[in-house]
């Protein structure tokens, strides 16, 4: 057993690269696709809704099943230019993986958008601010804090989703755990070790994100 | 359109379904003892249903399942063998709706003590005195006051926790997305019956919707709402 501790830590660099990568394109795309959500047109927000209750309605195995295997049923995407990267499995659970949590942080932005205080908003209107540096400037900082603690739930259950790759053949820390698994056959051994990995993972990340309400969250905190 | 497959698919369905709610069913009783458990003046009772919690939920289904199904499998036949039983196989069946019952149930700890801790205290105070057993009180006052709080949360698990039986698959259940891998695998279109599965999924969480949002009305019966 002691013999596959490098094995899990190669694992648990996976995972983490995994993590990290869905997070950081899935929020990029979160913060536009949240405010075409929270506009007042049907033109803009519709398609957005659509899209995340779609995401947020499926498996995200089946997500991931449908661009690893799916796409590649059709001619076209067999023969295009991005091929070489749709082939491989690590791609497609960046991409799977990216495209769920980009549509649970956009309705979390969204939420958190809607609940900025509609004073505030009418406040900066009437000092003369615009529409887009009303929203930058007062909106979007208070939607962020806002959203950092059901933001904090998101980011644990993305790294508890990330432990399906090892079903598309990658080596996170679960991948690993079902191999020690099978060539050991020590089955508590390899996945209590997989799932005190995860544990630390999650309490580094919960404890990260409790700094960072301290930091943030202050001026929505009890006073006294 | 599915190649004969739309049957097998359906059959796949009524599993997802089964596991899903036969899971529900454990979670709830977890979840009910779980939140008995935090709110109890007995240390140790509170000690494990935290431990419990905690550790549930920071560990992925995926890995408990793995845990479960394989560690499970020889903890049970080294058992048998000492008792002197046959070799046992457990079901996948079996082990999927255990598993994620026990997933669950962490998670359904939090929203029932969340939705007990709700219900004012004035209210059980008042049952006390006019005479209701402890058993009355939950039964009668707090039970039903307390699903109205626990409604949203429910709700939500129970979504998350269909769309989780869908890992069940991993460990050789014949269910909706092994029905859906079978069936691209030997029509060579994972496409479409990968896209029926998200389809059919999404008629359950869509279905399942639509009925939380009539039961919160039900449930909200009584109840006022300021107008803003």
């Amino acid at each position: 057993m002691w013999d596959s501790l490098p094995l899990y830590a190669a694992g648990a660099a996976t995972t983490l690269q995994l993590l990290l990568l869905a997070l950081a394109i899935g929020g990029a795309l979160a913060l536009p696709l949240a405010v075409l959500r929270s506009l007042p047109s049907a033109w803009a927000w519709r398609p957005v809704w659509l899209f995340t209750y779609v995401i947020r309605g499926t498996p995200l195995l089946v997500q991931l099943f449908l661009l690893y295997y799916g796409l590649a049923q059709f001619d076209a995407v067999r023969d295009s230019l991005l091929w070489p990267w749709l082939k491989s499995a690590w791609f497609c659970a960046v991409a799977a993986f990216a495209i769920n949590t980009c549509a649970y942080t956009t309705e979390i932005l969204h939420g958190a958008i809607q609940a900025v205080p509609a004073g505030e908003v009418e406040a900066a209107r009437a000092l003369g601010m615009g529409r887009w540096m009303t929203f930058r400037r007062i909106v979007l900082p208070s939607a962020m804090r806002r959203s950092l603690p059901a933001y904090s739930n998101e980011v644990v259950l993305m790294l508890h989703g990330t432990a399906l790759a090892s079903v598309v053949t990658l080596h996170d820390l679960t991948g690993v755990a079902r191999e020690v698994n099978s060539i050991h056959y020590l089955p508590f051994e390899a996945f209590i070790t997989a799932a005190l990995c995860y544990v630390a993972i999650t309490l580094v990340l919960v404890g990260g994100f409790q700094l960072a309400e301290r930091r943030w969250l202050r001026p929505f905190a009890p006073r006294g | 359109m599915l190649h004969g497959y739309a049957l097998s698919l359906l059959e796949g369905a009524a599993l997802t379904l089964s596991v899903a709610v036969l899971s529900l069913g454990i979670a709830l009783v977890l979840g009910l003892a779980g939140a008995v458990a935090k709110l109890s003046g007995w240390r140790l009772a509170r000690g494990v249903a935290q431990a419990y919690t905690t550790v549930i939920r920071a560990v992925p289904d995926l890995v408990l399942m793995l845990l479960v199904f394989y560690g499970g499998q020889m903890a049970i036949n080294g058992l048998g063998e000492r008792l002197g039983w046959a070799y046992i196989d457990i079901d996948p069946w079996v082990a999927g709706i255990l598993t994620i019952g026990f997933i669950f149930g962490a998670y359904f700890t939090e929203v029932l003590r969340g939705a007990f801790l709700a219900v004012p205290a004035g209210q059980k105070e008042a049952a006390v005195a006019c005479g209701f057993t402890p058993w009355q009180v939950l039964w009668r006052i707090v039970g039903p006051q307390m699903l109205r709080h626990a409604l949203p949360g429910l709700s939500n698990n129970w979504l998350v926790m269909i769309k989780a039986t869908a890992i069940v698959s991993v460990i050789g259940l014949s269910d909706l997305m092994n029905r859906a891998a079978q069936a691209a695998g030997s029509t060579r279109e994972p496409f479409l019956f990968y896209g029926a599965a998200a389809l059919l999924y999404l008629a359950f969480t869509t279905l399942s919707e639509l009925g939380f949002a009539w039961l919160g009305r039900r449930l909200a019966i009584g109840t006022r709402k300021a107008a803003l």
